[in-house]
């Protein structure tokens, strides 16, 4: 049933695959937390500004994705994604075949996901930073520069941070998705070697605990981060 | 204006759109059986988790804690492809339900709705409080009727929004289950894809059906929380 003995580093197991498999997934969730979090600050942007435009096209954006599976989303990106990025540069007058490799596409295709709950939690976040701190901030005759990066922006960031490790436990699952589209992840890792080995349980076992572990270990430094954060409050 | 629609109907998203329509069924199936169980196992679940014995509440709460830091992915081809290698499992009267990759789709959803739905309950009933609970005791409830009549009510109508959540996240988790070659609307908008070499006609078209669901859904809680939650209604003018 579970064989051990598959699992063993060099050529006689699967143990070193299984690592590079990680590392990938790890790399994954970084990439696409950090490319959504720049994407739902724009959203964000978009939501709050008065502009109706900006808006429209921010909500169709968020309520879209979050109501379609995740898995839709990744196949549309990418299956369709080549065909757009052709469409583009053929724009710029060039013709030729372009193909995004599967790392990109996975990441981009996360980070939209991953962008829509963020958005939500640092719209949240800078709704609860009290506005008298503007108000206050602009009376000391900071510029608007001065006001995001020391006063707003390390106040939204104690309050989006337990948001924020939400949204990380969810992106970071959220890659075993891309094991469709080819990228060698955990997932795809263990769907190979399940494949080679007939013994699919024990390489499932071995994901399983993978993303276990990845989830716990990167829980509890979230943990740390907001207690770190918040040590003027408690 | 008839040629519009004749155009319309002629169209590449249109056809793709009865097809997928094809696979609405199917997906209703899984959530139809999971979400009832789920919801009534999650209760259980959650009652579980705050009990004062241990030995009741620590396996719950380890089996929380793994469902939850593991992908459902890895949960279904667990089910699916894991169980199904195991010789013990294969030659039980399991088998036949095991086989089928619709019971294994109902068994992980069912798995993982309870495990994230027995949290958010969990979080309902510790949030009523304790003089509710004596002065049911003062009036001479006992256990059950404590449950039926005090503390299910106050707890259900707080957690009623993010269980809303978790029903959505239900609908989309649905879609994981063509991985198993269970056709659900995915796996039908999949199977269009690779016949007609257009993907984003095949998959708008299943992301609006998506959509639709979802919505019926978003509106169903709301209805809900309309209705069990009287004294949140905004006065309309």
């Amino acid at each position: 049933m579970f064989k051990f003995e598959k699992l063993v580093f060099g050529d006689l197991g699967w143990g070193d695959e299984f690592l590079f498999a990680t590392l990938m997934t790890i790399t994954v969730s970084i990439l696409s937390m950090g490319l959504g979090l720049c994407l739902a600050i724009v959203t964000v942007w978009a939501k709050l500004i008065t502009n109706k435009i900006t808006r429209l096209i921010a909500n169709f954006y968020t309520t879209v994705v979050r109501g379609v599976p995740e898995l839709l989303v990744i196949y549309l990106i990418f299956f369709g994604g080549n065909t757009v990025v052709m469409s583009i540069a053929k724009l710029f007058g060039y013709n030729g075949y372009i193909e995004l490799n599967a790392l990109t596409i996975g990441t981009i295709a996360i980070a939209f996901i991953s962008a829509t709950y963020s958005s939500e939690v640092l719209r949240a976040a800078y709704l609860a930073v009290n506005k008298g701190q503007i108000e206050a901030a602009k009376a000391l005759g900071l510029n608007k520069f001065q006001i995001f990066f020391k006063v707003m922006g390390p106040q939204i960031l104690r309050h989006a941070l337990p948001g924020i490790g939400n949204v990380w436990q969810i992106t970071l699952k959220d890659t075993s998705l891309i094991s469709v589209t080819g990228l060698v992840e955990i997932m795809r890792q263990t769907r190979i070697a399940s494949n080679v080995e007939h013994s699919p349980l024990t390489f499932l076992v071995t994901a399983a605990l993978l993303y276990l572990f990845l989830t716990t270990f990167s829980g509890k430094f979230f943990k740390v981060l907001e207690l770190n954060y918040s040590k003027g409050y408690n | 204006m008839h040629n519009f629609l004749d155009y319309f109907e002629q169209s590449l998203l249109f056809r793709n759109f009865v097809e997928v329509l094809s696979g609405l069924d199917n997906t209703l199936l899984l959530l139809i059986i999971s979400l009832p169980i789920g919801f009534v196992l999650s209760l259980v679940f959650a009652l579980g988790r705050v009990s004062k014995s241990k030995i009741i509440s620590k396996p719950i709460a380890g089996y929380i804690f793994v469902i939850r830091g593991t992908p459902l992915l890895v949960q279904i081809y667990l089910i699916y492809f894991g169980l199904g290698s195991v010789e013990f499992i294969r030659e039980s009267f399991l088998w036949i339900l095991l086989k089928e990759p619709f019971w294994c789709g109902v068994l992980a959803l069912t798995i993982n709705t309870v495990a994230y739905g027995s949290e958010i309950f969990r979080g309902g009933i510790q949030s009523v409080t304790k003089g509710q609970i004596e002065s049911g005791l003062s009036l001479g409830f006992n256990k059950i009727n404590l449950l039926r009549k005090i503390i299910f009510p106050i707890a259900l109508r707080k957690v009623l929004p993010s269980y809303g959540n978790e029903l959505i996240l239900m609908v989309k988790a649905t879609s994981l289950v063509s991985l198993t070659t269970y056709m659900e609307m995915t796996g039908i908008a999949r199977k269009i894809m690779a016949k007609t070499f257009a993907p984003v006609e095949a998959f708008i078209a299943a992301g609006i059906l998506y959509l639709f669901l979802n919505f019926l859904m978003v509106q169903f809680v709301k209805y809900l929380e309309w209705k069990y939650n009287p004294h949140l209604r905004v006065e309309q003018n």
